[in-house]
């Protein structure tokens, strides 16, 4: 038996490492012990960062790609995919990660942006990228950069799922109006979404992205969890909400369940029972919008 | 009867839709009652480790363990090889899959992403073209138990590929790749079963 050649990082190995993490949960972590408990609870990949939202919120300053120490341990410590976050447009930290040999790079708007014009030109990477995105447009145009999957931004470090809801319902209404469209329409609908018309034609004919779609930004309980997977996300990303709550092993675990039974409410009811305190959280509405991390990325 | 496609966790909706491309009749797996309905089951790409433990919690690990046993076809990828094998080699602390297939399998074998990779292959069983095949951090069969047939390999010799009885393995994702031919092999196993 003998094969041909092989192909690395292709578009179909670097998307296909998120349809394998489809109805999973994907944990921030700061340290190797924090990625450990992720594991054990289940979570399918684990978000490598130097502060989490709630924190990079509460303490200010400037927010930076993780210590490569700290990813180095950080993927000792697991068997699970690591992913790492680098700055928007900050295209050395993803080199830096890169080098590293993290599993996924998320080029994120809850770090402080390298460069408020471009993003990172991710087609010149080996390694995937997710990128958040707000509207169908912005997630359009991570993917002609080269974005390998997509999270829709939520408000990071809130606990307040309302913008999650809001970016998931506005992607998911504006796939449906694409679809909606007659061919020659499509044109006028692709220079208003500001992507590529072969694209847009794309999403128009198959009515969904053509990359895996999580949900990230202020899920905090199993039940917002389990409200985003109905809504029709294929999985959820944790931040602040595992490790900023009273009992994160447990927390961590109810979320595990929740976003692969969501649609049955006994068993949200009952992983839903004995947490310990959620994330005290802060209210969307009363976050200036200059401090808006989502408002980052364009 | 349906084939079942395990919908804990991965890319079962995928499985699902390579299965009824092929003519069958396929449907999610999350209870015991969705398990009972079916002739075969389908373990999924995904992470083996979050599989266990929603298997475990949802009461459907020793159910599925009993009908291996007792010959139910079941067909493995990626992750759903892990699942099959008798011996996990780099799981993690209590890893433990149903089991059943006589093989030693290395979880992450290949490395890290980056070291993922898109490759053809002759496979056994199955005539004309050689499969396009995705392996995404990908496990390999180590070592083969007896009554094992090996139906694939790499051009360096690992094995990935293998059948006994009414179980197939493989490290790869046919589901990916638009490639219906290794499911088809699988609903010829599951008819003769």
């Amino acid at each position: 038996m003998s094969n041909s050649q092989t192909s690395k990082s292709t578009p179909l190995v670097k998307r296909g490492l998120a349809e394998m993490m489809k109805g999973g949960v994907i944990m921030d972590v700061v340290t190797p012990d924090q990625a450990k408990i992720a594991e054990d609870a289940g979570a399918v990949a684990v978000m490598a960062l130097e502060r989490v939202p709630a924190d990079i919120r509460a303490q200010g300053g400037v927010s930076r790609m993780s210590d490569p120490d700290m990813i180095d341990g950080i993927i000792k410590a697991v068997s699970i995919p690591v992913m790492a976050k680098a700055r928007i447009g900050h295209f050395v930290e993803a080199q830096i990660l890169q080098a590293l040999k993290v599993d996924y790079i998320d080029e994120s708007e809850v770090l402080s942006p390298a460069d408020y014009v471009n993003h990172i030109d991710k087609w010149k990477f080996d390694v995937p990228f997710v990128c958040g995105a707000t509207n169908l447009g912005e997630a359009l145009r991570r993917i002609t950069e080269g974005a390998a999957m997509i999270r829709s931004k939520g408000e990071a470090g809130t606990g307040d799922v309302s913008e999650a809801m809001k970016h998931i319902r506005t992607i998911s209404g504006e796939i449906r109006a694409l679809a909606a469209k007659s061919e020659d329409e499509l044109y006028v609908a692709a220079k208003e979404l500001q992507a590529p018309y072969e694209l847009v034609r794309e999403v128009a004919s198959t009515g969904k992205l053509p990359v895996v779609m999580f949900v990230a930004g202020g899920v905090a309980t199993p039940a917002d969890a389990a409200l985003m997977m109905q809504m029709g996300a294929d999985g959820v990303f944790v931040g602040s909400g595992i490790f900023k709550s009273g009992n994160p092993a447990e927390r961590a675990k109810a979320i595990v369940k929740a976003t692969t039974f969501y649609n049955d409410p006994d068993v949200l009811a009952q992983v839903s029972r004995g947490l310990g305190e959620a994330m005290v959280g802060i209210n969307v509405t009363d976050i200036p919008a200059p401090h808006r991390l989502a408002e980052r990325g364009w | 009867m349906p084939i079942g496609v395990l919908a804990l966790q991965g890319d079962f909706r995928e499985h699902i839709a390579t299965l009824e491309a092929c003519g069958a009749d396929a449907i999610a797996v999350r209870t015991i009652g969705e398990l009972e309905r079916c002739d075969a089951l389908v373990i999924p790409g995904g992470e083996s480790t979050v599989m266990q433990k929603l298997a475990v919690n949802y009461g459907l690990f020793d159910p599925i363990k009993k009908l291996i046993a007792n010959g139910f076809p079941v067909f493995g990828t990626c992750a759903g090889l892990i699942m099959l094998a008798d011996e996990i080699i780099d799981g993690i602390e209590g890893q433990a899959g149903f089991g059943g297939l006589p093989v030693a399998v290395r979880r992450n074998a290949f490395g890290n992403q980056l070291d993922s990779f898109e490759t053809d292959l002759e496979f056994t069983g199955i005539e004309g073209e050689p499969i396009h095949a995705a392996f995404i951090r990908a496990p390999i069969v180590e070592r083969i138990g007896d009554g094992v047939e090996v139906l694939s390999k790499l051009s360096d010799g690992r094995i990935v590929a293998v059948r006994s009885g009414n179980l197939l393995g493989i490290s790869f994702h046919p589901e990916v790749t638009g490639e219906n031919r290794v499911h088809e092999y699988f609903l010829k196993m599951v008819q003769a079963a």
